[in-house]
C-alpha cells in the first residue's frame, strides 16, 4: 500500500496557498513589466506594486514607504543585520544577538566579525527562552550598534519575550531587528522593533519573496551597491507576480490567522503529549506554553536522525530535523546545540492550513513503531 | 581533574553512536566509576550531557585537550 502523502513541514515552506496560485497566474499576465518605466503595461505593473505594498504594510500595521520587498527571506535577514550595523556605525561595531537566531542572522554576523566588527552573543535555557538579565546588560554594553532577536524560534517555537528585549534595547537606545518569519500570517507580531524581516514562503506564499521593513527615523542604511528600486534598500528587479501573490496569500492568511491558530495549537498539544507518553526515551523540547501555535520539535534517543526522516518519508510523512546527520556541514541545530537538548533522532512537525486531525493522528499511529523498528535494527533496544 | 577509569574511544563515529557506545558500556562498570569518552562528532558535546541528564547519570564535563572528551561518571 502506497501510503497518502502527509506534508508537516510548514516552517519551511507551507503549500501554496490558493490565493497566491490565483494572484500569481493574474500578475503573470499583468505584472511582467517593469514597474519604474513610463508606458501603459509599466503603470499597470506599477498598480499591482503599490497594492501589494499597501496590502502587506496594513496587514503588518506599518506605513507603505517602511517597506520593502525582497528576493528572499535570508536575502531581508542579510539586508536587515548589515544595513543596521552600517546605519549606527559611528556607535561602534557590536552586533547583540540571540544563540537561537536563524542562520541567515546568524551568517550576516559572521560576515560582519570577518569584516572587523564584533557579535555578542546572548545564552537561552533548556526550554529555548531568552535570558532577558544577559540580555539587558549586553544591549547596554558599549558600542552596541544593532541587536537582532527572532520573535519565535523556528526549530523547537520557542516564542521570545520581544516586547521586554524591546524595551531593553529602548533604554540602551539600540535599535531591534527582528526576524518574524514564523509569526507573520500565524500570530500577532510583537511591538517595539525597528527592522522586521519575513518571509512569504512560510505563510503560504511563493518562494522567492521576503519582507524587510525599517521604521521611520531608524538609523539604517543600505548594505548593497546603490539600486533605485524598493527605498534604495535593497537591490534588482523584484519578482513581481511573486509579490503580488505574496501579498494576497498574507492578507488571506493573516485574516484566518486566529482561526487556524486555535485549531493547530490543540493538535501541537496532542503530538507533545502523545509523543512523549508513547514512544519511549523521547525529549519532547521547547516551551509547552509559550510557544508558536503551528510547530513541535522532539529527539529520540539512539536514532539516527536520516535515517528516522527516510523512515518516515517512506510512510509518507515529511517533517525536518535538526540532527547532524541531516545536514550539510555535519553539525547539530545550533538551536539544541544552545538549550542543551538532545539533537539526534531530532523531529520538527510544522503545521499549516491544510493540515487535518486525522493527518496528525495517523503520523501519532506510526511513529511509535517506526521508532521501534529503527532501534531495532541498530540493537539499541534496553539500552 | 579526574582520572578515567576507563576510555571509549569514539573517535570518527557519527552521531548516535558515542552515545550508544557510552551507554552500552556505562552498566558495565562499577557504581563511582568514570567514563572517558572519545568522540570527534560535534554532536556529542550536546548528547552525551543530555544523555546524562535523561538517564540520571553524572556529566563531569569536557576533558581537557588532546579532546575532544567527555567525561561521565556512574552514579546510579
Amino acid at each position: 500500500m502506497i501510503p497518502s502523502p502527509v506534508y508537516l513541514d510548514a516552517a519551511t515552506a507551507a503549500p501554496l496557498h490558493p490565493v497566491a496560485r490565483q494572484a500569481l497566474l493574474a500578475a503573470l499576465d499583468d505584472g511582467w513589466a517593469d514597474p519604474a518605466r513610463l508606458y501603459w503595461a509599466a503603470r499597470r505593473a506599477r498598480q499591482l506594486l503599490d497594492a501589494a505594498r499597501e496590502a502587506t504594510a496594513e496587514t503588518l500595521g506599518v506605513r507603505p514607504d517602511e517597506l520593502s520587498f525582497t528576493p528572499s527571506g535570508t536575502s531581508a535577514a542579510h539586508t536587515a543585520v548589515l544595513g543596521g550595523l552600517l546605519g549606527r556605525r559611528r556607535t561602534g561595531g557590536a552586533l547583540v544577538h540571540s544563540t537561537i537566531e536563524h542562520s541567515a542572522v546568524l551568517h550576516a554576523a559572521e560576515h560582519h566579525v570577518a569584516r572587523g566588527g564584533t557579535a555578542v552573543e546572548v545564552p537561552v535555557d533548556r526550554l529555548g527562552r531568552l535570558d532577558l538579565t544577559a540580555w539587558s546588560t549586553a544591549v547596554a554594553g558599549p558600542g552596541v550598534a544593532l541587536a537582532a532577536l527572532i520573535a519565535a524560534s523556528h526549530e523547537v517555537g520557542t516564542v521570545q519575550p520581544v516586547e521586554a528585549a524591546a524595551t531593553a534595547c529602548a533604554d540602551a537606545g539600540v535599535p531591534l531587528y527582528v526576524d518574524a518569519a514564523q509569526v507573520v500570517g500565524r500570530v500577532p507580531v510583537p511591538a517595539g522593533w525597528s527592522v522586521l524581516t519575513a518571509s512569504a514562503r512560510k505563510w503560504g506564499g511563493p518562494p522567492g519573496v521576503g519582507l524587510l521593513v525599517v521604521r521611520k527615523g531608524t538609523r539604517w542604511e543600505s548594505p548593497w551597491p546603490a539600486d533605485e528600486r524598493e527605498s534604495g534598500r535593497t537591490p534588482g528587479t523584484l519578482n513581481l507576480p511573486a509579490v503580488v501573490a505574496a501579498a494576497a496569500s498574507l492578507r488571506a492568511a493573516a485574516a484566518d490567522a486566529a482561526a487556524q491558530a486555535a485549531r493547530l495549537s490543540p493538535l501541537v498539544d496532542r503530538i507533545r503529549t502523545r509523543v512523549a507518553a508513547e514512544v519511549p526515551d523521547v525529549e519532547v523540547v521547547g516551551d509547552p506554553e509559550r510557544r508558536l501555535p503551528h510547530l513541535v520539535t522532539f529527539s529520540c534517543l539512539y536514532v539516527d536522525g536520516e535515517a528516522l526522516l527516510h523512515a518516515l518519508d517512506r510512510r509518507g510523512f515529511a517533517v525536518s530535523s535538526g540532527s547532524s546527520c541531516t545536514s550539510s556541514t555535519l553539525r547539530p541545530s545550533h538551536v539544541l546545540e544552545a538549550m542543551g537538548v538532545l539533537s539526534h533522532g531530532n523531529v520538527r512537525v510544522s503545521l499549516h492550513s491544510g493540515s487535518t486531525e486525522a493527518d496528525v493522528d495517523r503520523f501519532l499511529a506510526e511513529l511509535p513503531q517506526i521508532v521501534a523498528d529503527l532501534r531495532a535494527q541498530a540493537g539499541v533496544v534496553g539500552l | 581533574m579526574t582520572t578515567p577509569d576507563e576510555v571509549l574511544d569514539c573517535l570518527g563515529q557519527r552521531c548516535p553512536l558515542p552515545v550508544i557506545a557510552l551507554a552500552r558500556r556505562l552498566p558495565e562498570l562499577p557504581v563511582g566509576a568514570v567514563i572517558r569518552v572519545l568522540a570527534d562528532d560535534p554532536a556529542a558535546a550536546v548528547d552525551i550531557p543530555a544523555w546524562c541528564r535523561m538517564r540520571n547519570q553524572e556529566f563531569l564535563g569536557a576533558a581537557p585537550a588532546p579532546g575532544p572528551a567527555y567525561d561521565v561518571r556512574r552514579v546510579r
